[in-house]
């Protein structure tokens, strides 16, 4: 492996090194009732992991999620619940 | 070339423009102004094409030329004392990141207390910091440095910042003849800048990405392998300058009268001009000493700092800084450079000149008298001062009270703000 001048990656090495194992035990569920895909919670999400196109196909990538869960704090209609993950 | 008689600031300020940096940011700081304030009137009047960016402080403006030189334009900023203190957290980043920032350091000592004028603490305080340090003697060589900072900066074994030290009001606030070199003279000395990596947006990159403990030492190692390389690029710049501009400028130190020399004095900066004339009256009265200058603190240059006094039974350093605690930052380099060396000379370390207290040549050539009595040796101690604290004997008190009759108006309304109300009880 390469250690460069500066130590100079080129950009996206954040795909390749996985952190969703950092996650603190719970993990978003995406309830799909109320949904109406205001896109807050992809807005707020501190990782970028959450993605949807229309409502009640949001949901987050679990490589990446580190279970913060202001996904479901900010969700307007309550549609996003934290629970405990099972392993 | 030209000979003019012109103010320091001037001179750095025509020299920085000579070297076509595309981004300047500084901050004013006494004793520095003066040098940005003629690169913005430049900037100002057009004859300098560069982006001159105004920022509220120094740790702002080494950001700025940090983010500008990352894009892989040549950058300049100068800056002294606090500021530099200031830049400090940003200039072990440029260099950690390799950005060849070049920039000039006006001498100033550090608070508290309060003092604007010369000393070298501030510069010597970032020892560690991975940035080239050259010292200046005079004038025109804070102008040729500056010029072979680029150079030897943007080499790509090197890949480091350079910080250039001018001692404070001795040389930039000065009016000295200086020889400021043409445009296409430096233009042929230096090279437009190759960057190896640089931020463009259709091509991202990352710079100074996270290294772990299984890397990070090996990071650092590879600045320290950039540091060993620049000795050389030093040498290389200060040889083509003399073949290109004719003069004997910057290098890695400056002996003179060395050559049968059992005393050596060592010193950084403008001072060397006064030892330089302290010499030349010891050698009317026979003594056998000499001056040996040294130009690039950092990297220390080691081998040449030895070759350069190897007559000499005794070194006696004067610096302007101290490391509180230690001695003399550069008597301790040197006492390094002659660890394990047979019958190495004694090494003295003497502080003189702090917070811009004169350095006389009777100082120099009673310094040289007898031993240094202490190590570090505060030159020219002031003995008819009480210095609380200090004397053990004596037990450190509050200052006398200052009393004093206040005009009746004034006691009255302190009266009335600050004594106790009616019937409350003490």
């Amino acid at each position: 492996m390469k250690i460069t001048v500066g130590l100079v990656a080129r950009a996206g090495t954040s795909w390749a090194n996985k952190t969703g194992s950092w996650r603190t035990g719970i993990v978003p569920k995406f309830l799909r009732q109320k949904c109406n895909a205001c896109d807050l919670c992809a807005l707020a999400c501190p990782d970028g992991c959450i993605y949807g196109e229309a409502a009640k196909d949001y949901h987050a990538d679990m490589e990446f999620c580190k279970g913060c869960g202001i996904c479901a704090k900010v969700c307007p209609v309550k549609d996003i619940v934290m629970e405990p993950e099972v392993r | 070339m030209a000979r003019r008689f012109l103010q320091g600031f001037r001179a750095i300020g025509e020299a920085a423009a000579l070297c076509r940096p595309q981004v300047v940011s500084a901050y004013p700081i006494t004793p520095q102004t003066g040098i940005i304030e003629e690169l913005a009137l430049m900037v100002a009047d057009g004859s300098l094409q560069a982006e001159y960016v105004n920022v509220e402080s120094e740790h702002s403006a080494a950001s700025v030329v940090l983010g500008a030189s990352a894009t892989g334009v040549r950058v300049y900023s100068a800056t002294t004392s606090q500021g530099l203190l200031l830049m400090t957290e940003v200039l072990y980043n440029i260099a950690g990141l390799r950005l060849p920032v070049v920039m000039t350091c006006v001498n100033r000592a550090v608070s508290a207390p309060i003092n604007i004028w010369n000393d070298q603490q501030d510069s010597v305080t970032l020892r560690d910091a991975g940035i080239l340090q050259l010292y200046a003697e005079t004038n025109q060589e804070g102008v040729d440095l500056l010029i072979q900072a680029y150079r030897i900066a943007e080499d790509h074994r090197v890949l480091l910042p350079v910080m250039v030290c001018m001692d404070g009001y001795i040389l930039p606030h000065a009016y000295e003849p200086v020889d400021i070199p043409t445009q296409e003279q430096v233009d042929s000395y230096l090279p437009a800048f190759k960057p190896v990596y640089r931020l463009d947006p259709a091509d991202p990159v990352t710079m100074g990405a996270l290294a772990e403990p299984d890397k990070y030492l090996e990071a650092r190692y590879m600045l320290h392998k950039g540091m060993d390389a620049s000795l050389g690029v030093i040498q290389e710049a200060a040889a083509k300058f003399k073949a290109e501009f004719g003069r004997n400028s910057g290098g890695l130190v400056e002996a003179y009268r060395m050559d049968d020399a059992d005393v050596a004095l060592v010193t950084m900066g403008s001072l060397a001009a006064t030892l330089k004339e302290a010499v030349d009256e010891l050698r009317t009265e026979g003594k056998k000493v000499g001056v040996v200058r040294i130009i690039s603190f950092r990297p220390f240059p080691t081998q040449a700092v030895r070759q350069a006094m190897a007559k000499a039974s005794r070194v006696v350093v004067i610096e302007k800084a101290i490391s509180l605690g230690s001695e003399g930052p550069l008597a301790l380099d040197m006492k390094a450079a002659f660890y394990g060396v047979t019958r190495p000379p004694t090494i003295e370390s003497c502080v003189a000149g702090l917070g811009g207290r004169d350095i006389p040549v009777e100082t120099i050539k009673r310094l040289l008298d007898q031993r240094s009595p202490a190590s570090p040796h505060f030159v020219d101690l002031r003995t008819d001062l009480e210095l609380e604290g200090v004397e053990t004997r004596r037990r450190i008190t509050s200052l006398p009270r200052v009393t004093r009759r206040a005009p009746a108006a004034a006691s009255r309304l302190a009266r009335a703000l600050y004594s106790a109300p009616r019937g409350a009880t003490s």
